[in-house]
């Protein structure tokens, strides 16, 4: 189980960006592209190095006040980043 | 020059017929200190003598990523010749591109590393020919390219760019391929390309002196299997991407993802490409200076030609598997037979693939004729001016 202190941060592989063109989040890496749905675009936007989960959830919570288990689907995505070393979790 | 965006380009809906053209790649300068014998560049390079100016690549860049462009490759001959690489990667990264610089490595050091990082480079790949000095420098026709190059892996890395290291691999250096991936960890590599060569340009002059026998083609995925497994089981994130000859297998390529679809390349002197082969093809190509990127990606004769599936002859028309594979690649079927529209003749079905099967045959004799080096010398010879 994931600490909710932890702050997560951005490999220095990747660059995390809005694409016009696209219409939704990406990250860049070399040579490459992953589009990013919706919530993992938004919850990714949140990730500057210095939020902790418990930050990040909390501002989720104030921008979407009626979805259910927005800290599951968090941690869920936190999980899935940290396997495909997206990101590392800093204690 | 291998890696595709993997997202799936979204389609425009005005235009059904293509995506939109994810990877930029400049090809800055024919230039190159290296005389490699499997360069793509092509073999009449000596005579494109007119660079694009600055002003004309920031302009490239800027209709580009209007179009959707994300990943921006400085390519060549070696883009490092050019004095004004620190300005087109600033103005580049201004704009929003993810950077990469392709390069030899040769023409580097720490300063302009450290340089291009405050310019906004993202990226760097350096290509080794071998991870032998002699083979190395014997391939690249210099006698100090392997240490430079050991040397700017490592500034690289130090410097905290993400590194991919590419080796070209055939013959004469696939049988050293453990050694080759046990330098790559060594180096801290986040990718490394194992890209058996691809027979274009130079290298289709030189393919008897490149090819490998299929027993050596199979032995080097092996072992190339076994140390993914070795590594990561040891933790280590290093992505080992294995690229095979097509003219082992039965089925062509889906060569660029199609035609005009995600892939633009721009040559030195400003004609605009499907491909960084396609300027053999008699087909006549648009060029930045005359047209917008616009133009040329939704509109030109050249990046229409072999959308779809119109232009197709059999046995591909009627092929079940043409959304696969487009009917491989055109540049292929002209260089063997003579006929862009025709099967690429890697696929067993085409009438034409007894040409792969009597390049497999001559794979497994002695390489025979000399290396033809890829220098202006030599070019000059393919030069119709």
């Amino acid at each position: 189980m994931m600490s909710m202190e932890m702050i997560p941060v951005l490999e220095s592989m990747f660059r995390f960006q809005w694409e016009e063109a696209q219409q939704c989040y990406v990250l860049l890496y070399p040579e490459g592209m992953v589009k990013l749905n919706g919530p993992a675009g938004e919850i990714l936007s949140l990730v500057d190095g210095k939020r902790n989960l418990v930050d990040i959830i909390g501002l989720l919570v104030d921008k979407y006040p009626q979805a259910e288990d927005l800290d599951k689907d968090v941690v869920a995505f936190i999980d899935d980043a940290l396997e495909q070393n997206w990101i590392r979790g800093v204690v | 020059m291998s890696g595709s965006c993997q997202g799936k380009p979204s389609s425009l809906p005005e235009n059904p017929t293509h995506g939109q053209p994810l990877w930029l790649l400049a090809e800055l300068t024919y230039k190159c200190p290296l005389q490699c014998p499997y360069c793509s560049n092509p073999k009449d390079f000596a005579d494109f003598t007119e660079e694009l100016t600055t002003e004309e690549w920031i302009k490239v860049f800027e209709e580009g990523r209007k179009l959707g462009a994300v990943q921006l490759g400085f390519s060549g001959g070696e883009p490092l010749v050019r004095q004004d690489l620190s300005r087109l990667i600033h103005e580049a990264r201004k704009l929003g591109y993810y950077t990469n610089l392709i390069t030899s490595g040769v023409g580097l050091n720490e300063r302009k590393v450290a340089e291009f990082r405050d310019a906004g480079l993202d990226h760097i790949q350096v290509s080794f020919q071998a991870s032998d000095e002699t083979v190395n420098n014997m391939l690249a026709g210099s006698q100090k390219a392997f240490q430079q190059k050991l040397k700017m892996a490592r500034e690289v890395k130090a410097q905290g760019y993400p590194m991919v290291l590419n080796f070209v691999t055939h013959r004469h250096n696939i049988d050293q391929i453990d050694r080759i991936i046990e330098l790559c960890v060594e180096l801290e590599a986040d990718y490394v390309e194992l890209a058996t060569c691809q027979y274009y340009g130079w290298a289709y002059e030189n393919r008897q002196q490149l090819m490998p026998t299929r027993a050596q083609l199979e032995r080097a995925e092996r072992i190339t299997n076994e140390y993914r497994a070795k590594l990561a089981a040891a933790g280590n994130p290093i992505k080992l991407i294995f690229v095979t000859p097509d003219y082992y297998e039965e089925r062509p390529k889906g060569c660029m993802n199609g035609w005009g679809q995600v892939f633009l390349t721009v040559t030195p002197d400003g004609q605009a490409l499907p491909c960084h082969s396609a300027r053999m093809l008699p087909i006549e190509f648009p060029n930045v200076r005359e047209h917008s990127l616009d133009h040329i990606w939704n509109e030109s004769f050249g990046f229409n030609h072999f959308r779809g599936y119109e232009w197709m002859k059999e046995p591909c028309r009627s092929c079940d598997e043409k959304e696969k594979d487009f009917g491989g690649c055109r540049c292929q079927a002209y260089m063997m037979t003579g006929d862009a529209h025709n099967t690429d003749p890697v696929c067993s079905k085409s009438p034409n693939h007894d040409i792969i099967l009597n390049a497999r045959a001559e794979a497994e004799k002695p390489a025979a004729e000399p290396f033809l080096y890829r220098n202006e010398r030599n070019s000059r010879v393919f030069c119709k001016g």
